[in-house]
């Protein structure tokens, strides 16, 4: 097998795995954000990185180009970045109303506080 | 030429009426406007879903572009039943909504609050169209985002807390369907759900194994498997449910509970039964050694917990983990059978629980708590909020004659045609579990006597007992009188089966 070959799926399994620990283990809210935007954009990543092929030249028609590259993964993850970004946009709007709620942002501080009501 | 379109007109009309709302930025107009758009697209819904049962699948290529090229919109029975639930239950909760949201949410957020239902609500149609794998992401996504802001809008500051909570969990459910289909699109190139499942069956590159049998194709599986069971609050997924549902605003609680989980389901049938149903056979993969499990020991756990709960929202969020373990289990025996009773659960369950959640929301309206012990008596002098808890409660133990009977008999029936007695045994020990808890809650409610000295209590506005009460009566119709569901029911089993079968 040629693994060196295959690095764009170690890229993208790193990047999905960094970010999931992060979301996972992170106690700061905002972290537990940016671990999900990592998570997501990892994704994104392996998609556009399919659309790639041997050879293949920008997906623009031009004379004498018989090989382009897949373009529809850029579109597809053009979409997925909205998605994503609207998701992120969200939870930190979240995030600035818990911590005017409870005043912090910290998990286990908000979770005692919840625990104490 | 209405009736051509009306398949997308069903799912773009809300989705115009969204911002309409935010334009017309107040709250009673804004009300308007959605009613109007929801009770259209469940006039379409009823039409189509008219259209479907008689004259089977319909196609419609968006922008003229055939599929597969083009994007394709297509709606089979399942999704035909799916689609007449969520516009159903949405016409039934908006004239509710308008006298609770003006409770429950302040002033300055109610034309933002219809704008994100709308969302929400077309987010969740668009699902039950969509013929194409990446096109049930995007309409996930936009059914999802809006229910987080919506769970937010709740009183409590713990909703904030709640719906942070799903948003991470949600997105990664919804992320790790990205991958999966990233996967199958990867081996298979294309996004059209029939011709991926043509396409699993071609043989893959090295010439030996089908593309159905690569291991990428299986880590695809997986990966659609455990995202969507996130989104279906699928045992031992589930820890984003009692919150969310128990915080959110009784509105979005009674919408939530009766449609969105109910979608996520649809999609399960899509990726086994429409995909790779061809393709594999059920019996091939494991899941319904591993799905059925999960399924049923939900269904005892969740009962098993809600039993515990104090607060009464919580309570009914336990008990709908269950009930979608019902669900999974009918769909995950692979019998035309199975797959009936848990469609048919679908349906019913809808109808029991928006039923509770709006006569709960009812009760909120009038005490503004949802602790059980603070609603010691207040069944007595709301007597129509109470009947509607009575019926729907009867028809979530599954009691004769209500709607909850016919699909736990019709699941029960399945299961031991598939001779699996342990799960049968289970499924009537939930159920008892069932009998348990929502004693407790008429215990509570109707039993005991409101503590000395408190103000006597009306019942309800009119504007949402009636909605209440209609919903309530439909689970006897539906339980004694009306056999259509089954029969849709059945015929959507049937069309998902010979699908397989082709």
């Amino acid at each position: 097998m040629d693994y060196l070959g295959l690095f764009n799926y170690w890229v993208f399994i790193v990047l999905m795995m960094c970010g999931f620990y992060m979301l996972l283990s992170a106690r700061n809210l905002v972290k537990k954000v940016i671990g999900l935007n990592l998570f997501q954009t990892s994704v994104f990543v392996f998609y556009i990185s399919t659309g790639k092929v041997d050879g293949g030249a920008v997906p623009i028609a031009t004379d004498g180009v018989d090989v382009y590259s897949n373009p529809l993964p850029h579109v597809l993850i053009l979409t997925a970045i909205v998605v994503g970004v609207a998701s992120t946009a969200l939870g930190l709007a979240l995030i600035l109303r818990i911590k005017d709620e409870y005043g912090s942002i910290e998990e286990d501080e908000v979770d005692l506080q919840d625990a104490l009501s | 030429m209405i009736a051509e379109h009306a398949i997308i007109l069903a799912v773009v009309l809300p989705l115009l009426a969204a911002p309409l709302c935010i334009l017309l930025g107040r709250g009673f107009l804004s009300w308007i406007a959605a009613s109007a758009s929801v009770w259209t697209s469940f006039g379409l819904a009823l039409h189509l879903l008219n259209r479907v049962l008689h004259e089977g699948t319909i196609r419609y290529a968006l922008g003229g572009w055939e599929a597969p090229v083009g994007i394709e919109y297509r709606l089979d029975a399942a999704g035909a039943l799916v689609m007449t639930v969520v516009t159903a239950i949405a016409s039934i909760v908006l004239p509710y909504s308008y006298t609770s949201v003006r409770r429950e949410i302040d002033e300055h957020k109610h034309h933002w609050f219809y704008a994100c239902l709308l969302l929400c609500f077309s987010g969740l149609l668009g699902i039950t169209v969509a013929g194409d794998a990446f096109n049930i992401f995007v309409f996930l996504e936009i059914s999802s985002l809006s229910t987080y802001v919506l769970v937010s809008m709740g009183r409590d500051r713990r909703a904030l807390t709640a719906a942070f909570k799903y948003l991470i969990i949600g997105t990664v459910g919804a992320t790790f369907y990205l991958l999966g289909v990233g996967f199958m699109y990867q081996m298979t190139g294309t996004l059209n759900i029939e011709d991926l499942s043509q396409r699993l069956l071609a043989m893959s590159g090295d010439g030996v194994t089908p593309v159905y049998e690569t291991t990428t194709i299986r880590a695809a599986l997986s990966f659609l498997t455990v995202g969507i069971s996130l989104k279906v609050a699928l045992f031992p997924l589930h820890v984003w449910l009692p919150n969310v549902y128990a915080y959110a605003p009784s509105v979005v609680s009674a919408f939530l509970s009766a449609t969105a989980t109910k979608v996520a389901i649809l999609i399960f049938l899509r990726v086994f039964y429409t995909i790779d149903g061809k393709a594999i056979p059920f019996e091939a993969l494991p899941l319904a050694q591993t799905l059925v499990p999960f399924a049923v020991a939900g269904a005892v756990v969740a009962s098993f917990i809600a039993v515990y709960q104090r607060d009464v929202k919580r309570l009914l969020a336990y008990s709908s983990i269950a009930q979608v373990g019902y669900m999974i289990c009918g769909i995950g025996l692979a019998t035309a059978a199975g797959l009936e009773s848990g469609l048919l659960h679908l349906f019913n369950h809808a109808l029991m629980k928006g039923t509770l959640f709006l006569a709960i929301g009812c009760v909120v309206y009038r005490v503004g708590q949802t602790r059980l012990e603070l609603l010691r008596g207040v069944g007595r002098e709301m007597p129509f909020t109470a009947a509607s808890i009575v019926i729907g409660g009867a028809s979530l133990i599954g009691v004769p004659l209500t709607a909850g009977f016919v699909s736990k008999w019709a699941l029960l029936t399945a299961v031991l045609a598939e001779g699996r007695w342990v799960i049968a045994v289970l499924v009537i020990v939930s159920s008892l579990i069932a009998v348990v808890y929502v004693a407790q809650i008429l215990h509570v409610m109707l039993i005991r006597k409101r503590p000395v000295g408190s103000e006597r209590l009306r019942e309800a506005p009119l504007w949402m007992v009636v909605p209440t009460f209609l919903l309530a009566l439909s689970n006897l119709w539906y339980g004694v009188v009306d056999g259509r569901a089954a029969d849709a029911a059945r015929a959507a089993a049937a069309a998902l089966i010979e699908e397989v079968a082709r």
